[in-house]
């Protein structure tokens, strides 16, 4: 499979009142095309950090950033690597700009330079893959918060970005505007094939991903599928983050000795495997 | 409360002003302006109020919204007229004690009241039919024209765009944390008035490290999206002059032709009485 991001050795220090924190230490891993990968960790854990150094908003202090083979470190790349690889970040209000819903939506493409009439479909087609057609006259501050993230979507949508890293979209959103923005974003993977890296703190949102990296204290603490990472209970406990609920009964009920294999993600699964 | 606010003095309706380009209503208002400061005699101002009535009756905005405006600079216009009318020499038509009423004194502070209400009036029309959006493109249009403005054209419309953005969003936070405060106990109702300004401190100190945390957050937004200033951008929605456009201009430089005129017609003496 190719690889849509590269990263090797990635280190990255920052100063606070003189002295020097290691935000990431030493972390490689590879995010191939057209994967859904979800990183999860509790706060402090490095992942924002993480996002930021995947499009070159900050740069490694040392290691490497590789977007489609271009280094981040690479200035002349660097509006390349942002329209490959765009980025969604959590408060929705403070990553909209214009005050029109499409022209924030053209936001993007205009400073790409593109041409007019390609923009124009770009934008109906990007509104229309987030759902939010009927809204492109609003103003962002009618929106509710799962409409003003799916605008952010359509947004880096309209660049055409093959690859889109979410930083903890929808961490500000109720819940049904999560379900909204999680829906959306599960269309684009399989749909649009978009290659996506999910940043997190909540386990239920990942159990469909197919694959997971969970980070501590800048580290990669335990990488695999969903299976393999939520049949470990007690290890990620450890780490403050919590299984889903369906996982952690599977876990209680396996410890009274009950015969259910490791790693039940959902609902259904566990029906399936008590009623055997 | 603060939901719905409009920004500006917009009136939204549907009239020919109201579909005319920016560019145009921008232009027109800045000529009108000028020549006014042409117009010396009576014909003068008749020619530049028969144009504003016109612009007023095809703007379809209710008088009361035209006029609103001209309250606003009323004590302004009290001072020029009472200035005109005891400085200006001239044959003294009677006394208030040490104050002389002239004839030129009086006629001068009539056509100076008068110039100053159209003024108003003439300006106000602009932006009570034009979209504080679409006048922020307009003057980016309109500044890209004058040299060696065309750098600070993209910044200027783009600050501003932002600013219209957020005030909602402001607006919206102001209100929650003055919420907040309150159900701790605070206290914005009661007390003069500098009880009531220092209460407002609380507000406005959360509000101000709200917004530059906005601002660094919207910045990097920016960034990621692949902004770097107005170089090499293309727009989604280009201004574009109509039918409309034209005729406008038409108007505007038969209007100024017709002013200049009226003041030298005076000059040759041509009788206008």
């Amino acid at each position: 499979m190719q690889k849509a991001i590269q990263v090797k050795n990635l280190c990255y220090k920052y100063q606070k009142d003189e002295e020097e924190l290691t935000a990431i230490y030493d972390m490689s891993f590879d995010v191939y095309e057209g994967e859904f990968l979800a990183i999860i960790g509790h706060n402090g854990s490095g992942k924002s950090t993480l996002a930021k150094l995947l499009n070159g908003i900050i740069k490694p202090s040392s290691g490497d950033v590789l977007v489609y083979e271009m280094n981040t470190k690479d200035e002349d790349k660097i509006w390349d690597i942002r329209q490959k690889a765009g980025i969604v970040f959590q408060n929705p209000d403070n990553q909209i700009v214009a005050t029109i819903v499409e022209e924030d939506v053209a936001f993007g493409p205009e400073n790409l330079g593109v041409e007019q009439k390609e923009i124009r479909k770009r934008v109906d087609e990007a509104l229309e893959t987030v759902k939010m057609s009927q809204y492109k006259d609003r103003k962002p501050h009618q929106l509710s918060g799962g409409q003003k993230q799916r605008i952010a979507i359509a947004g880096i949508l309209a660049m055409q970005p093959k690859c889109i890293i979410f930083d903890e979209a929808t961490a500000m959103l109720d819940p049904s505007g999560r379900d909204e923005v999680l829906s959306c974003i599960r269309h684009l993977n399989k749909e649009n094939k978009t290659t996506i890296l999910y940043i997190t703190h909540y386990m239920e949102e990942i159990v469909d991903a197919d694959r997971i990296i969970v980070l501590n204290k800048g580290e990669i603490a335990m990488q695999g599928t969903p299976k393999e990472i939520f049949s470990q209970v007690e290890p990620l406990q450890q780490l403050q983050l919590d299984v889903p609920n369906i996982t952690k009964l599977a876990y209680m009920l396996k410890k009274e000795g009950i015969n259910i294999p490791d790693g039940v993600l959902t609902v259904d699964e566990m029906v399936g495997c008590i009623c055997r | 409360m603060f939901k719905d606010i409009t920004i500006g003095q917009y009136y939204p309706a549907n009239s020919p002003i109201h579909d005319l380009d920016p560019r145009t209503k921008i232009v027109y208002t800045f000529v009108y302006i000028i020549v006014l400061f042409f117009a010396n005699n009576i014909a003068g101002y008749a020619i530049a109020l028969l144009f504003l009535a016109l612009l007023i009756y095809l703007s379809n905005i209710p008088l009361k919204f035209v006029f609103k405006s001209v309250k606003a600079i009323i004590i302004i216009i009290l001072i020029t007229v009472i200035l005109n009318v005891f400085v200006t020499p001239g044959y003294i038509l009677f006394k208030i004690g040490p104050l002389k009423v002239t004839d030129a004194g009086l006629i001068n502070a009539a056509f100076m009241a008068v110039r100053l209400i159209m003024l108003i009036i003439g300006t106000s029309i602009m932006t009570l039919t034009t979209s504080p959006i679409s006048l922020t493109d307009g003057m980016e249009y309109c500044m890209r024209r004058i040299p060696g403005m065309r750098a600070y054209a993209h910044e200027l419309a783009m600050m501003m765009t932002i600013a219209l953005r957020f005030i909602p969003t402001l607006m919206e936070e102001a209100d929650k944390i003055m919420k907040a405060q309150k159900a701790r106990g605070a206290d914005f109702e009661t007390g003069g008035i500098f009880k009531k300004a220092k209460s407002v401190v609380p507000i406005l100190v959360p509000l101000f490290i709200g917004s530059f945390k906005r601002a660094d957050e919207l910045a990097m937004a920016m960034e990621a999206r692949c902004y770097r200033g107005g170089e090499g951008r293309t727009r989604l929605n280009e201004l574009t002059y109509q039918k409309g456009d034209t005729v406008a201009y038409i108007v505007t430089a038969v209007m100024t032709a017709m002013i200049i005129a009226s003041r030298f017609l005076l000059l040759l003496n041509i009788p206008m009485k």
